[in-house]
């Protein structure tokens, strides 16, 4: 059941904010018209590249032949590092990510050359032909070698606070566990793509599948040496993107510029499903170890957590990604004395990138565990124990100092006990598993408290650009990209709001960089958040406009003006919005505006480790219930239960969509989405016959999401709130109902560790650990460590 | 000269490279961009279209992987796609197609770029019938459309309600009285005409400049034959869902092929006192129903296997030619204990399947043979048989583990019991100590306990992406405790040393996955 009206809403203008409109491109995405970047017609001499992959994963070029390449028919050229005229290095924050190399291979399917065709089939085919010898030196992929060597691509950084040690050390009950997090492969509908054409001016224009239209902008200027006003971006819609687009799409336009810069024509790279896999980052796997203090009832008296992620062979933004994870690993709960510590390990695979979530769920899970073990270990309920630790007043200050100033996961949490039949549902699967020894039944309730915010602080601004034709329609650009999430339906709503006008006389399209300049990814929730205050400060600063022309021409005060119904009103009339707007132009007022936004509030002291890097947190809670088979480890989900916080919803159909994708979405990451590499670094599940994203019959047979009714206490837009990534982590509630399910075989008390994802063979080899914990409980064996796994 | 009808257009290719898919003739040549590559393997769903066979006078539509089936196997057939569903310029919601108009009132799109697949998808099933037939048929029928955006609850609910409107013939392409539909039947006409002048359909790739590059379509088993015969290089098609597969990953084309499907010979599907025989190159989804009727057992096994559209396109003798190490019909039909019948110019042989592969991806089948149909024997009163298949997703997803296990009930002993495995060895192959240990014996937990543990004397699986070795060992021998408590109706239950005896009826056997 969805709990909105899909309707179309009728009635005042008035009411735009808070309505359920379908999203802008649905009506062309049904009939196959919407369209994406290789769907547009190429023209008379275009051309395609492809790159030549190395087929090693660490070691050194000792020579490259292109000779049998360049002999295939339709093959134009080929270009290497001598050939790039600006700069080799993309880094979009520090240095270190390569476009092509010569020399030096870090990782399986490096980017070595690019070659140029007259077809895509060419030129897939000659860069296989490109003949290359290798030194091969051993790849390091295994994280707990990069950490033994303190082999960083960023310095490690930590939040403190107390003695965590000391106090783990006096609790009553001590536990210490650890936990492999799998990574996860994008899978974005639609691979990586762009177009570069040569302009007149020598220039170039881009068309990129691009979360981040100007950094490609930035990167492609760098690369071919030419000042930035000379790049245009272009961007109409991505087929998904999920973070796979923030950083990953700008190597493949820098290089399809760089064909265009010497053949003068338009050049397109779109690569492979299975190059994609190999070739572009991923969402980070961690290695994560915690030990945690607390006293008869489960009240956490101080927690150790360390923090590995898996960034690959460069910085990319991992340093940003793991911080997240750290501002994450306390999620909802309060730890009096923490010492959590990040690593950026460094490893021979591909740059991990960021992914919905950006850190925040690999952290997020060691909290999850961590209380779910107390539970398990005390004998109660991980409910009780989740409720026991939740921040509330008094209780307020993260580990990184901010303070958390809304408490809504207690109500959020009473609404689910009583509305979801928590307690009977529980006290039903403890007697079905007492009575079913094949099937067993796990349900577990799991909070999630998410920084809205991006980290890194220059980055939360955004700009807008409104303008108004004398015919009265409008028409909106702003720094945002639309990735499905409905962003431009938003921001047409705001849009239609401020002005009072219905939605069908505005338009937003394509994000161009020569129309907002200077933009933030559409990354860390914020696309709504930033850009839509953009808009509206436009569409306020010409409604202000409109409104003291007003004033003056019809002789009124100025208060009693009011746009409502595509009207203007006034103490003497009204007139037709589009009259208004035709009587302005002719008066000479202007039509158009820019808007900019930069989000208050926020800073972080790295030295000191704390500041208040999040401007506020959006809240949400998962109930799962799943089955697991301990023959066969086989499992599903079988009834959900979402209630979640969007503040004051601008849209509850693109929300609930937002929730219930992005809860699928983290489901698959935690069960079925399992990234394997072999021992020399090669992905061996490099396409989606090998990597199992949910399918349709995954979908929990029952599926309820809620709208938690409030508002944003932050001065957000309309006092919603950012909904892309916290509901990603609503997925922990299924590995948390997993782990108790096979909980069930110890009666409750021993809960085996899940490194995730649980698969089948995972999930057995879990059930394989309680059945012999159960054995050594029952023949008495001394010594049985009753807690996690870790220090066993 | 192949020809077809693409949406209300009549087509006749001349020549074209024979390894196109239909997908990349669509998108390169004809400028239709509504179809997506999303995998290029068949694995997503995104590019899928619609095709019609001609039946009597009768289309009958069915869901296919555009980037799978090669444009040469169109012939006579009618395809639709995305961009044929409204035919208005600028419809408003109310002018859509009803899957069309559900999934845009459901919000079934976000990033949309799977949508069309899954417009295509519904659309077949809106075709083929006439009331919401309920969500198990949705999985089934959407099973192979992957969307990484929705979490697939409103694409769920746009397949309920699209059966929920009032069907207006102006704007629905499926109404017989749409101007679209009035159009096809006349083409149809046309094309039935045509088509019977045709004696041996082929294309040939005139515009590379190769020489030699071809794809024939013989319209019955004599004519393939001897075509294979003089042309020994070339390569067998149907379905494409593995040959295609080929030429997107690794790049290797073969353009010498000749289609399997229009051979009637090779498309039958026959029942007499011999038992079944199906045709090689008959799809999947043209003999479930019917061999469903006749193995029920065996339904789980082929509802998950690929996806509809794979069902669609794919055959038996395309997936046991192959030889692939986990094709998941192949345990099944050794299990069976069924035969080939091949054909070449030299003449017919009937080998039993379980002899037929060599090892990794190698048969017996000679250069000039072509496996006509698998026959199997009539089924037994007492036959027995226990499918199971262990993967890491439940749609759409290649076995870790196939096993299979039949034999007869002599009382209650088993007797002629065959136990075939995929994925624990080179190629599918009989578990022969597993099934020794068993014949003869009783059914009861503990004999099938101690045949299990020869699956490691018949067995040293690999570990690979899919499973580890030592899952693969482990989940099969298990799997001989679900066969008993799904075989006996009873379970034992040891709870602390107190046996116990529970009806079958009160226990789970199987989790409860929304499309078990």
């Amino acid at each position: 059941m969805r709990h909105f009206k899909t309707d179309k809403p009728s009635g005042s203008t008035n009411n735009a904010i808070g309505s359920s409109f379908i999203h802008e491109s649905a009506v062309k995405q049904v009939i196959g018209k919407a369209a994406y970047i290789d769907d547009r017609p190429e023209e008379v001499n275009s051309l395609h590249a492809y790159p030549v992959l190395s087929t090693i994963s660490s070691g050194k070029i000792l020579s490259i032949d292109t000779s049998d390449a360049l002999q295939i028919e339709g093959v134009v050229a080929i270009y290497g590092t001598q050939d790039i005229p600006g700069k080799n290095d993309i880094g979009p924050v520090f240095s270190g990510d390569i476009l092509l190399t010569d020399d030096v291979i870090e990782y399986h399917s490096q980017p070595i050359l690019l070659v140029v065709a007259t077809s895509y089939q060419t030129a897939r085919i000659a860069a296989r032909k490109v003949a290359i010898e290798y030194q091969e030196t051993a790849a390091v992929i295994d994280i707990k070698e990069a950490i033994a060597n303190k082999s960083w691509v960023r310095p490690p950084h930590a939040l403190h606070r107390g003695d965590a040690q000391q106090a783990i050390k006096d609790a009553t009950h001590q536990v210490s566990g650890e936990l492999y997090v799998g990574g996860q492969e994008h899978f974005y509908l639609e691979g990586q793509v762009s177009i570069a054409t040569p302009t007149e001016d020598g220039g170039m224009f881009i068309q990129s599948s691009s979360q981040h239209p100007s950094e490609v902008q930035h990167l492609v200027a760098k690369v071919l040496n030419q000042p930035f006003n000379y790049i245009t971006v272009e961007m109409r819609r991505m087929g998904g993107a999920f973070g796979g687009k923030e950083t990953q799409a700008a190597p493949w336009a820098c290089l399809a510029a760089l064909a265009a810069y010497y053949t003068g024509r338009s050049v397109k790279i779109r690569l492979s499903r299975s190059d994609d896999f190999k070739s572009t980052g991923k969402r980070h796997p961690f290695y994560n170890t915690y030990q945690v203090g607390f006293d008869d009832n489960g009240l956490i008296t101080g927690v150790d957590i360390d923090i590995n992620g898996y960034c690959g062979y460069s910085p990319d933004l991992s340093d940003a990604i793991v911080d997240r994870a750290l501002f994450h690993a306390d999620n909802a709960y309060y730890y009096p004395n923490a010492h959590i510590n990040g690593n950026r390990c460094k490893t021979n695979t591909v740059s991990n990138t960021a992914f919905r979530g950006f850190g925040g769920p690999q952290g997020m899970i060691m909290a999850e565990q961590l209380v779910d073990d107390i539970a398990y270990y005390l004998g109660k309920d991980p409910l009780e124990i989740r409720k026991l630790n939740l921040y509330a007043p008094g209780r307020d200050l993260t580990p990184y100092k901010q303070k958390v100033e809304q408490f809504i996961l207690q109500d959020m949490i009473a609404q689910m006990e009583q509305e979801s039949d928590y307690w009977a549902r529980k006290a039903a699967i403890e007697s079905f598993n007492k009575t079913s020894p094949i099937i067993k039944k796990g349900l577990s309730l799991t909070p999630v408290k998410f920084g809205i915010s991006f980290t890194v602080q220059h980055l939360n601004q955004a700009g807008a650009l409104v303008v108004i034709y004398s015919d009265g329609t409008v028409h909106v650009n702003h720094g945002g990209t639309e990735m499905g999430q409905g962003l431009n339906t938003k921001i047409a709503q705001i849009v239609a709001q401020t002005l009072s006008i219905d939605m069908q006389h505005i338009l937003v399209n394509a994000t161009r960089t020569d129309k907002v300049p200077n933009t933030s990814p559409t990354a860390a929730s914020s696309g709504t958040d930033l850009n839509g205050m953009a808009a509206l400060n436009a569409a306020n600063t010409i409604k202000e406009r409109l409104f003291e022309f007003a004033a003056k021409h019809f002789d009124v005060k100025p208060d009693s003006l009011a746009l409502v119904d595509n009207q203007l009103t006034h103490e003497k009339g009204q007139i037709s919005f589009a009259e208004l707007i035709n009587l302005a132009y002719l008066n000479r007022i202007s039509l158009s505006s820019t808007g900019f936004y930069a989000t208050p509030e926020i800073y972080y002291d790295r030295e000191k480790a704390e500041g208040h890097p999040f401007f506020y947190y959006a809240y949400g809670i998962a109930l799962s219930e799943v089955e697991i088979d301990v023959l066969t480890g086989e499992n599903t989900v079988t009834r959900v239960d979402i209630l979640h916080d969007v503040g004051n919803s601008i849209n509850p159909a693109l929300d609930v969509g937002q929730i219930e994708g992005a809860f699928i979405q983290g489901m698959g990451w935690l069960t079925t989405e399992d990234l394997s590499w072999n021992d020399n670094g090669v992905l061996a599940s490099n396409a989606p016959a090998t990597y199992k994203i949910p399918a349709i019959g995954d979908t929990p047979a029952e599926f309820n999401v809620t709208l938690y009714d409030s508002k944003n206490p932050a001065t957000t837009v309309f006092k919603s709130k950012a909904v892309g990534e916290p509901p990603f982590m609503l997925g922990i509630s299924v590995w948390s109902a997993l782990r108790n399910a096979v909980a069930s075989i110890t009666d409750y008390q021993f809960a085996p560790s899940l490194n995730t994802p649980a698969t089948a063979e995972c999930v057995l080899g879990a059930v394989q650990v309680a059945k012999d914990w159960l054995q050594d409980q029952k023949s008495g064996k001394q010594g049985t460590d009753k807690k996690g796994t870790g220090d066993a | 000269m192949v020809q077809f009808l693409l949406n209300n257009e009549m087509v006749k290719l001349q020549a074209f490279a024979p390894s196109l898919s239909i997908l990349d003739w669509l998108r390169t040549n004809m400028g239709k961009v509504g179809s997506k590559e999303g995998c290029a393997s068949g694995d997503c769903g995104a590019c899928t279209v619609v095709v019609g066979d001609l039946i009597n006078g009768e289309w009958h539509y069915k869901s296919i992987n555009a980037c799978l089936m090669l444009v040469g196997n169109l012939h006579g057939k009618h395809l639709l796609t995305v961009e044929a569903l409204t035919t208005k310029m600028n419809p408003a919601v109310e002018d859509l197609h009803p899957v069309q108009r559900a999934m845009v009132e459901c919000h079934g799109s976000q990033c949309g770029f799977c949508t069309p697949g899954f417009i295509m998808s519904l659309f077949a099933l809106y075709m083929n019938f006439e009331t919401y037939p309920g969500k198990e048929k949705v999985i089934q029928a959407l099973g192979g459309n992957l969307c990484r955006c929705t979490g697939y609850q409103p694409i769920l609910k746009a397949a309920e309600k699209c059966f929920s409107y009032q069907n207006q013939a102006a704007q629905n392409i499926a109404h017989k009285d749409h101007r679209f539909s009035k159009q096809v039947q006349a083409l149809t006409i046309s094309l039935e005409k045509d088509l019977a002048l045709n004696k041996i359909p082929m294309i040939e790739n005139t515009a590379s400049g190769s020489e030699g590059q071809y794809f024939y379509l013989p319209q019955n088993l004599s004519q393939l034959c001897e075509l294979k015969a003089s042309h020994p290089k070339a390569q067998f098609v149907a379905g494409a869902t593995d040959l295609s597969v080929e030429f997107s990953q690794r790049l290797s084309y073969n353009n010498q092929l000749i289609s399997v499907r229009y051979c009637p010979e090779l498309m039958q599907f026959n029942e007499d006192e011999q038992g079944l025989h199906i045709g090689a190159a008959l799809p999947y989804s043209e003999f479930l129903d019917r061999f469903s009727e006749i193995y029920p057992e065996s339904h789980e096994l082929f509802e998950r296997l690929g996806s509809l559209q794979i069902r669609n396109a794919g055959s038996l003798g395309g997936s046991i030619a192959n030889a692939s190490p986990i094709g998941d019909p192949a345990p099944l039909f050794i299990a069976l204990n069924a035969s080939l019948e091949l054909q070449s110019i030299r003449g017919n042989r009937i080998m039993p399947l379980q002899d037929f592969f060599l090892d990794y991806r190698k048969t017996q089948l000679a250069q000039d043979e072509v496996i006509v149909a698998i026959h199997i024997p009539t089924r037994a009163p007492e036959f027995n048989l226990s499918c199971h298949k262990i993967s890491k997703r439940i749609e759409d997803d290649i076995s870790a583990v196939c096993l299979v296990l039949s034999y007869q009930l002599d009382g209650d002993k088993m007797q002629d019991v065959r136990c075939a495995m995929g994925g624990m060895a080179a190629t599918p192959a009989l578990a022969k100590n597993v099934a020794q240990a068993l014949e003869g014996k009783t059914f009861s937990l503990e004999n099938l306990q101690n045949a299990a543990l020869q699956i490691q004397v018949d067995f040293q699986p690999l570990s690979d992406v899919r499973a580890s070795s030592a899952y693969r060992l482990q989940v099969s021998r298990n799997l001989f405790d679900r066969i008993w408590y799904q075989g006996s109706g009873k379970i034992q239950l040891q709870q602390d040393s107190d046996l116990a005896i529970h009806s079958i009826s009160a226990i789970h056997t199987r989790i409860n996955h929304a499309s078990l």
